[in-house]
């Protein structure tokens, strides 16, 4: 209803790309709210533990497992070993955010590049990047994540290389399809007339044009990426005591749960409410910049 | 159609290959060994062990060993139940995790497939938007969130269901676990193919003949408006073997998941690797299928 009644505006100056975009993801309701909510879960985050008198890493064997007060000034209770809940999930919070950022930041370049490459070029080279492409999507890849998971040592930047790798199959593809109607434009023709590099023409001309498309898919991402390294912290895989992640504290939750169930609720909360609020975003975004819908 | 055939299943070669070769070199690759114990054994007595599962040989020896008896159902012994055989364990742990499986894979496109279609039949109602929502709370919630909160509820707090174990009823909560994201995808892919099945000729044509809705729907519609949902199915039946790895664990099933996430820590080689290419041969068999009914389904895929 005051989506119909917004729409009615003057249409005198042409309106680039970006700024329809934005008109429309402002009418979007939903999407406003959670990326509202994500900021505001980003500042919660860093800033939150600052308010509890309690350190993440502090165990207190005279107050294990009690539920959630303000007098104690444990605000979601404790865990089995007496630490401040409030704190750990909120430090839960920062990896798990971090990992969807950096993941996928790796996933973002490597499909990208891939993605442009395989497009631009076409013909032999496209088919066979393509190929390859087909061939891992058949892969049973969480199986590899767990297995380099546990040989090659739980540390972070394994966590945020290995699933970045394995998060860039779709956007190769969606870049790709992208690219071969973007190459044969006038524009690309125009440089490849002035005799301008592969490179520098998929730098310059081709990538900036992609950014509508990979902006929608790259918040599609981050929730697929941290689902997955809570997945594997669930598993006991991810991030190392005392050190804590979303998965692992909703693991922990999880045994709990005759006894402790604040244990299970805080961090489920907050991994749900997150993903949740980046798969509206992501939503909202598709509807505003996809070029499908023009 | 025979010849889409032959080329498709020679298609899935280099997958394979490239399946098994990865999980060998990965393996191999990582450090410590299988028989790394707290006290450390006897130099002549590890080359013995070595010698015995073949690890002294050079890798590509080991490799082509390897593949060898993959061609006989031979995945080797165990390195941590000395006394069973990968095979044996497999038999063991894949009738459970197919139950499991295949169950929520049936509930999720029964489900899925319905909903999905109620709410396209009434577009932007209010079923439609309650649909859509629960969707997009299936897809946000992980499985391994959803189950403890589904036993928090259902086995702890009015206690209609068990919690755990093996018995008659217990397969109900892990199956809903399971099944609920991909019913929630499910319905999402067919509310949006069907929204456009429904707006084509050929609909408007059988409703303006006079046909009810229902046998519009089941009898013109569906076919098509079911397309994606037959492609889905692949990555549908992946996503479903990756989460019973999570719901094994927590219901404590004794399925190939577990043995996986055990294997995996006890560095049994072996078993490990033989559960890679099992579910990796399961999934691309599985694709394999999907890609034929596809084609038989759609005439223009066929013949490309």
């Amino acid at each position: 209803m005051s989506a119909a009644a917004a729409s009615v505006a003057p249409q005198t100056a042409g309106r680039s790309l970006w700024a329809d975009a934005w008109t429309k993801l402002k009418r979007n309701r939903a999407a406003m709210v959670s990326a509202w909510i994500i900021g505001a879960m980003a500042v919660f985050v860093v800033v939150g533990p600052y308010f509890s008198r309690y350190t993440f890493d502090f165990t207190d064997f005279a107050s294990t497992s009690i539920g959630p007060s303000w007098s104690t000034g444990h605000f979601f209770g404790t865990d089995t070993l007496g630490r401040d809940l409030f704190v750990r999930t909120l430090y839960g919070g920062r990896i798990s955010l971090m990992v969807g950022i950096v993941a996928t930041a790796v996933s973002l370049l490597i499909g990208v590049t891939y993605g442009a490459v395989a497009g631009y070029f076409g013909g032999r080279v496209d088919n066979v990047m393509m190929r390859i492409v087909d061939i891992l999507y058949a892969l049973p890849f969480m199986f590899f994540v767990i297995l380099l998971m546990v040989f090659f040592g739980r540390n972070i930047v394994l966590i945020f290389v290995a699933i970045g790798a394995i998060n860039w199959l779709d956007m190769a593809r969606i870049v790709r399809g992208q690219t071969l109607s973007l190459k044969h434009r006038e524009f690309v023709e125009a440089a490849q007339a002035q005799g301008v590099g592969a490179a520098a023409i998929i730098r310059r001309h081709i990538v900036p044009n992609l950014l509508g498309i990979v902006a929608v898919y790259v918040t599609l991402t981050i929730p697929q990426v941290i689902l997955v390294e809570s997945f594997l912290s669930f598993l006991g895989l991810g991030v190392q005591e005392p050190m804590t992640s979303w998965g692992a504290l909703v693991n922990d939750g999880s045994r709990e749960i005759e006894s402790a169930q604040w244990m299970l609720i805080f961090p489920a909360a907050f991994l749900a409410t997150t993903l949740f609020c980046f798969n509206f975003l992501g939503d909202g975004l598709r509807d505003a910049l996809d070029p499908k819908d023009r | 159609m025979f010849s889409y055939t032959v080329r498709r299943l020679l298609g899935a070669i280099p997958t394979l290959l490239i399946l098994i070769g990865l999980a060998f070199v990965l393996i191999r690759a990582a450090p410590g060994g299988p028989f790394d114990t707290e006290r450390s054994l006897q130099p002549e007595i590890e080359a013995n062990l070595s010698a015995a599962y073949h690890l002294d040989e050079p890798l590509y020896q080991q490799f082509g060993r390897y593949l060898w008896g993959l061609l006989r159902f031979d995945f080797g012994p165990s390195f941590q139940y000395r006394d069973y055989t990968v095979t044996e364990l497999i038999a063991a742990g894949f009738p459970v995790s197919l139950t499991l499986g295949a169950c929520a894979l049936v509930v999720a496109l029964l489900v899925g497939v319905t909903a999905g279609s109620v709410a396209a039949l009434r577009q932007n109602s209010f079923v439609d938007h309650g649909v859509m929502a629960v969707s997009m709370t299936g897809i946000s919630i992980p499985n391994f969130v959803m189950a403890p909160l589904l036993v928090l509820v259902f086995a702890v707090y009015l206690r209609w269901l068990p919690a755990g174990g093996l018995g008659e009823g217990n397969l109900v909560l892990p199956v809903i676990a399971l099944a609920l994201p991909q019913i929630a995808y499910l319905s999402r892919l067919t509310r949006g193919s069907m929204i456009e099945v429904l707006r084509s000729n050929f609909v408007r044509t059988a409703r303006a003949q006079g046909l009810p809705t229902w046998q519009v729907v089941v009898k013109h519609a569906m076919k098509p408006a079911l397309l994606p949902v037959v492609s889905y199915l692949g990555p549908a039946t992946a996503h479903i073997i990756t989460g019973s790895v999570v719901i094994e664990q927590i219901f404590g099933r004794p399925g190939l998941g577990r043995y996986f996430v055990t294997g995996a820590l006890n560095r049994d080689y072996t078993l490990v690797m033989g559960i890679v290419v099992f579910y990796g041969v399961l999934i691309i068999l599985f694709n394999f299928l999907v890609d034929l009914a596809y084609a038989w389904l759609d005439p223009k895929v066929r013949y490309r």
